[in-house]
């Protein structure tokens, strides 16, 4: 077992919605929109995670914010969800925070492959135990 | 008079030794267009020397003129390629030094080319005997100047999608000893300290190629543990391979099986010298690959106030060159950095406009258009016990180092690294909750440390550990009356 390192807090125990919610006013205070997404797809170079809806431009209300981060924990209890804060300034047009709001249980982590070539090099890679099983069958639920 | 070969004074064309500032390189009046480069130089003339006369001096001989009265500058339209100093003020506290501003034309510089401005700039004129000493303080960048660079290779906000980390400082560690240890023996540090938690760790300065660890044997040992850690951690991981060599042929082999391997990141050093920083951002824009540079050498001749140049232009220098990283001190670790002076080194590394402030050492407005940032590094003397005042002084884009603040812990690399990404974790959760760090830093962090046994050893082993030393670099400046 692992736990996945991806996300600003994933080393600090998981969040409580309190504690989620005030991420979200600060993000929210600085004029960053939030997106959900999830994914059961954990590879670090996974980038593209399901968007849970459009990315919410327009909502400035921290508390809906947590309702919908609970619809989407309801319809996917076993993924990984994180809340992405989006800063569209000059100079950015990027993601100034993401971390993750929900985790599987069980994660099992990610197998290493090595492939032995000539000369001493090892080309690597990184396999995730999840990803054996079908695409919304991988952390049970 | 014309074609005087007596050798007698009689005119600005005569030949012979004449004041600089008689020969147009003094313009009190002069307004520099939008499109000079601008520098202000502290100048430290010898006694009896006219601070005038010494400013225009410099103007002279870091453009068109020579010690002595050529008839040759007349082939040229030589108004436009003269530099002009234009003002010259004393050092606010100072009796026998003064800032010189100087105008130079857009067009005695080479497009793309700091190698070129640095041969100009600073090529002959540091020598000159009418000078005790010289110092480069500051230099305006025109705008259209600077949009013939690349810059960054790789930038801050792209680094960041690449390694897909947000909305904190990143975590790295120097290994340590920097030299002696073997190509296995590096790699178990490596290891242990990115599975632990730090998002890089980096060689040093000076571990190139030598006998008891040799390039080739680093780098296949690094990318096992970047790799394992990988896989261990579910995260992007880096090690900064320096690529630094006696050769560019040598560099751009090392970088090329740097590539091969899978590494996000190389690293050169400052003495390697501006043209093979260059050449190197270069390749690492091609090649989609972060360049880290250690300022190796700087402190020779950025550290004194009267001598040199001002670390904020060597700053200004590597962003046009292209550079991804650059350390610019920790203001509360072991190397020398003035809270002040050290704000200027990070506004040009990450801002689009730097506008003039004195108190920072800043002489003149920056514009950088929409040239990619630079990520700047604080290393050195750094520990988890100090996370807030870190996170205050540098916010969210920052590289924070910790060599022996990681691989000293008690506990070992790895509980070390933990202990540090803990403390930089609790410590911008605190801030974005609206927490006042400076003050409640040390209680947010025994709080983290209640649930992490490494965070608790790693504030206990450094609890008291400080550098607090004057600054020898730190701005000269009158402060100005604010309005209440």
């Amino acid at each position: 077992m692992m736990r996945l390192t991806q996300g600003t807090f994933s080393f600090l125990p998981d969040l409580t919605d309190d504690q989620i919610e005030s991420q979200v006013r600060y993000a929210l205070n600085n004029d960053w929109p939030i997106n959900i997404e999830y994914t059961d797809d954990p590879h670090p170079r996974n980038t593209y995670w399901e968007m849970w809806g459009l990315p919410m431009f327009d909502q400035r209300d921290a508390a809906q914010v947590m309702v919908a981060l609970d619809e989407c924990r309801k319809t996917y209890p076993a993924h990984y969800i994180r809340i992405t804060a989006y800063d569209r300034g000059p100079g950015r047009q990027s993601v100034a925070l993401s971390f993750i709001a929900q985790r599987p249980k069980d994660e099992p982590g990610f197998r290493l492959e090595r492939q032995v070539s000539g000369d001493r090099r090892l080309s690597y890679q990184t396999h995730s135990y999840a990803t054996d099983r079908p695409a919304g069958e991988r952390y049970g639920a | 008079m014309d074609g005087d070969t007596s050798g007698k004074r009689s005119g600005r064309w005569s030949a012979g030794v004449m004041e600089y500032r008689k020969m147009g390189y003094w313009q009190p009046d002069y307004e520099p267009k939008d499109t000079d480069l601008l520098c202000c130089f502290r100048i430290t003339p010898q006694d009896g020397v006219d601070p005038v006369e010494a400013a225009a001096a410099v103007a002279g001989e870091s453009s068109t003129a020579t010690w002595t009265v050529c008839w040759t500058d007349r082939l040229t339209s030589f108004e436009n390629y003269q530099a002009k100093a234009y003002r010259v003020d004393p050092v606010p506290g100072s009796t026998d030094s003064w800032f010189a501003f100087i105008a130079y034309d857009i067009d005695l510089f080479e497009e793309g080319s700091i190698t070129n401005v640095a041969a100009s700039i600073i090529g002959n004129v540091f020598g000159f005997k009418p000078l005790k000493a010289l110092r480069l303080e500051d230099m305006r960048f025109p705008l259209a100047y600077v949009k013939t660079f690349q810059g960054p290779a790789t930038g801050i906000v792209v680094e960041r999608e690449r390694l897909d980390k947000f909305g904190r400082p990143l975590l790295g560690a120097t290994i340590k000893p920097k030299l002696g240890l073997s190509g296995r023996n590096y790699g178990r540090v490596v290891y242990e300290a990115l599975k632990g938690g730090l998002d890089f760790t980096k060689d040093d300065e000076n571990i190139n190629d030598q006998s008891f660890m040799r390039w080739r044997d680093r780098w296949l040992y690094v990318m096992e543990a970047v790799n394992r850690a990988e896989a261990m951690t579910g995260e992007v991981k880096g090690h900064y391979l320096n690529i630094t060599a006696g050769d560019m042929e040598a560099m751009y082999e090392r970088a090329e099986l740097a590539k091969e391997l899978g590494s996000v990141v190389v690293m050169i050093d400052l003495v390697a010298g501006y043209t093979a920083m260059q050449s190197m951002a270069k390749w690492c824009r091609r090649n989609n690959m972060v360049l880290h540079l250690h300022r190796a050498g700087h402190s020779t001749y950025t550290r004194q106030k009267n001598h040199g140049i001002n670390f904020r232009v060597i700053t200004k220098w590597s962003r046009l060159i292209g550079v991804d990283h650059i350390h610019t001190g920790t203001v509360i670790g072991k190397l020398e950095g003035d809270p002040h002076t050290t704000r200027s080194y990070l506004d040009n590394c990450r801002e689009s406009f730097v506008p003039t402030n004195l108190q920072n050492g800043v002489f003149f407005d920056q514009d950088w258009g929409s040239l990619r940032k630079v990520m700047p590094v604080a290393s050195g003397g750094i520990h988890a016990g100090q996370m807030h005042q870190l996170l205050d002084i540098f916010g969210d884009d920052v590289v924070l180092q910790f060599g022996g603040g990681t691989i000293g812990h008690p506990h070992g690399i790895a509980a070390g690294a933990t202990a540090n990404r803990v403390a930089l974790e609790a410590m911008v959760f605190a801030r974005n909750a609206g927490r006042d760090i400076l003050t409640e830093g040390p209680e947010i962090l025994a709080d983290a440390a209640k649930g992490c046994a490494p965070l608790a050893a790693a504030l206990d082993t450094w609890k008291d550990v400080t550098f607090t030393y004057a600054s020898t670099d730190t701005p000269d400046f009158v402060p100005t009356a604010s309005i209440a």
